[in-house]
């Protein structure tokens, strides 16, 4: 067990290890240049020299990646381009927005999207898994850009020319200043994102659902009487959930990257509108330092995952052995 | 052993029905290959029906651009600010002169958008054959050495997955450059882990079986096994993925255009037309804007999902269980 969770933990520093060479080669080979950012077009040659020293931009590439590194460990991301405020402090004001986004739409996604499967499976070929299916088929289908801008015209705009405001336009208002607000602010991003990705849970859920409820154990519940709810909840839905959890991991993961066209469509300040605008600017530190935190996004999120498999599946911990 | 990973037959096999076919199809016997069997059974489906047509209406649109901008008399990137646009500088919606309305530099959005399905629908094809191909190759190579083969390029395969890609994708495009050869070796690169994992899988199921023992035996090369004697077994997969990876490449595509870092302007594409759109939430007045490029993005999606799915119940009846009746 400790063996297996070392190894995956190994993964995950070699996954941050070849991201963070990847992005420095990158900016490395980028035709852009950092001193002439800085210091503006009129600079002259001899106060960008004196910029790169500074920066360190003169060094080999290899002495400046393990700067960065060092530095990295001891807390210092550095400083943005063109604000020369920290890196962190800029992470630091636009973490909770994306958290935000993320948590109430993995919730939203989960009520959605399981008990649309569950209810599936448990009369293929009805009218509600007609319903159900094709509720799924068209969520995967939908980008999730066209699906907010309609939202925004159909739920905000249309009403509000009516005089009837229902939905604000988008921004975002902290959670301790008004968690009323703060809600109000994100149903409309919270349920385009989690309309979207629903859809892949419902028909996941759907498919292991019908998997298990085939199964002899289940016809054995049945025998004994258990009650349909108890027999759908309690035993089947449990041995369908490992698959689930792993999806929960890979989409939790990756959403630091996923919420990028959300916020801006609703013109939510999270870490992903930070990347596009830092990515527009070349605003080297910045970006890397958000690619990097991508990376340990996607790397945690799988650590949970393989420790809660460990928990829900006694076979993962006899075979890590 | 062997006997043991073969799976129980399902249960209720012999019912009177079956009898009554087994009858039916001895009074008419009739040799059908596989493929106009599968054609067969797509025909029956009238989802998969209609997503072919809506496909195969998009291609002939993209197809037709040109002719579609000598008929309007209006060109992809021409601007018509004095008939496009209102005195106040708002895009006119849909008339007689604009069927499907005008874009915020009094652009036709019909001609854009038929410019824009070539984007959409190269991009998704070839991106998806292209990983495809990819996927394949490592699976087939992971599964069928197996051992330290197996580990590194299951490992490499791990760390694609674990990379978020749209961050390293507008990290890659920033630095450079947006085009299109960029945008689908971006997809590309991170579209193949998915078909290599399900590949690796069913070849690590097949390579044991007696058909392939039979080749080695005639003195078949690995390249001979891999490829004349494995692959054929994997033509279903390969083709259900492959076509369900046109609509996540078509809407990759158009993430990337709608933030700025995919098709160049005033090169049309649909995820450019709606960034368009987006920009100062025009859309908000001029919906057509959002409704046409959004609509048909929409609507390509959602064909060649549903494409993939009743081509995945056509190939393998016994995998589609219960859902659609036979």
């Amino acid at each position: 067990m400790t063996r297996f969770i070392l190894s995956r933990v190994g993964f995950g520093l070699l996954v941050l290890f070849l991201l963070s060479v990847f992005v420095f080669v990158l900016f490395y080979v980028s035709p852009s240049d950092p001193a002439r950012i800085i210091a503006g077009d009129k600079a002259t040659e001899e106060l960008m020299a004196q910029i790169r020293v500074k920066l360190g931009l003169d060094q080999p590439i290899y002495v400046q990646y393990l700067n960065f590194v060092g530095n990295l460990l001891r807390g210092d991301i550095g400083f943005s381009y063109r604000s020369g405020l920290p890196v962190s402090d800029l992470l630091y004001a636009r973490i909770p927005v994306t958290m935000s986004l993320v948590f109430g739409a993995v919730v939203l996604w989960l009520a959605i999207g399981i008990p649309i499967g569950i209810a599936s499976a448990k009369h293929p070929g009805s009218l509600r898994d007609r319903f159900g299916q094709g509720f799924a088929i068209v969520g995967i289908s939908f980008p999730t850009f066209v699906l907010g801008m309609m939202a925004l015209f159909l739920l905000y705009f249309l009403p509000t020319k009516a005089g009837v405001t229902l939905f604000p336009p988008g921004g975002y208002v902290p959670f301790a200043q008004d968690p009323l607000g703060w809600a109000w602010h994100l149903i409309l991003p919270w349920t385009t994102l989690a309309l979207v990705v629903a859809a892949v849970y419902a028909r996941l859920t759907r498919g292991q659902m019908l998997e298990v409820l085939g199964q002899d154990y289940i016809r054995t519940a049945r025998a004994k009487g258990l009650t349909e709810r108890r027999i759908t909840y309690t035993h089947a839905f449990r041995s369908a959930m490992p698959p689930l959890v792993t999806q929960l991991g890979i989409d939790i993961g990756l959403m630091l990257g996923g919420v990028i066209v959300i916020e801006q469509v609703f013109g939510l300040l999270g870490v992903g509108s930070l990347a596009v605008t830092s990515v527009a600017m070349q605003d080297r530190p910045v970006v890397i330092a958000i690619v990097l935190l991508g990376g340990v996004f996607v790397v945690v999120a799988n650590l949970v995952v393989d420790l809660l498999y460990a928990v829900l599946d006694s076979r993962v911990r006899t075979a890590a052995r | 052993m062997s006997l043991s990973t073969s799976k129980p037959p399902a249960p209720r096999l012999a019912t009177p029905k079956t009898a009554a076919i087994a009858a039916r199809n001895a009074a008419d016997v009739q040799l059908r290959g596989s493929w106009s069997l599968t054609f067969a059974r797509l025909r029956r489906d009238p989802a998969s029906i209609g997503s072919i047509a809506v496909i195969l209406l998009i291609v002939a649109f993209a197809i037709g651009a040109p002719l579609v901008a000598a008929w309007t008399g209006h060109g992809p990137t021409e601007q018509f600010r004095d008939t496009g646009l209102s005195p106040s500088g708002i895009p006119v919606g849909p008339s007689a002169e604009f069927l499907l309305g005008a874009d915020q530099l009094g652009r036709d959005v019909l001609v854009r958008l038929a410019y824009g399905a070539q984007v959409s629908l190269l991009v998704g094809v070839v991106a998806s054959i292209a990983a495809s191909m990819i996927g394949v190759v490592v699976g087939v190579v992971a599964g069928f050495f197996g051992g330290p083969v197996d580990t590194v390029l299951s490992r490499i395969t791990d760390l694609v997955m674990s990379v978020p890609f749209l961050l390293c994708a507008i990290a890659l495009v920033a630095v450079l450059g947006p085009s299109l050869p960029l945008s689908i070796a971006v997809i590309v690169f991170f579209s193949w882990t998915g078909l290599a994992r399900v590949i690796r899988g069913q070849v690590m199921a097949l390579r044991h079986r007696e058909f392939v023992e039979a080749a080695r035996s005639l003195g078949a090369s690995r390249t001979s096994i891999m490829f004349r004697d494995i692959l054929p077994n994997l033509v279903v997969p390969i083709i259900v993925y492959t076509t369900l990876m046109i609509p996540s490449a078509i809407v990759f595509e158009a993430t990337l255009s709608f933030l700025g870092l995919g098709i160049v302007p005033p090169t049309p594409s649909w995820g450019n037309m709606l960034a368009d759109a987006a920009n100062g939430s025009l859309y908000l007045i001029a919906w057509w804007m959002v409704v046409v490029p959004g609509g048909a993005l929409l609507a390509l999606t959602l064909a060649f999902n549903l494409l993939g799915d009743g081509l995945r119940d056509a190939l393998d009846p016994a995998a589609s269980k219960g859902g659609k009746g036979a």
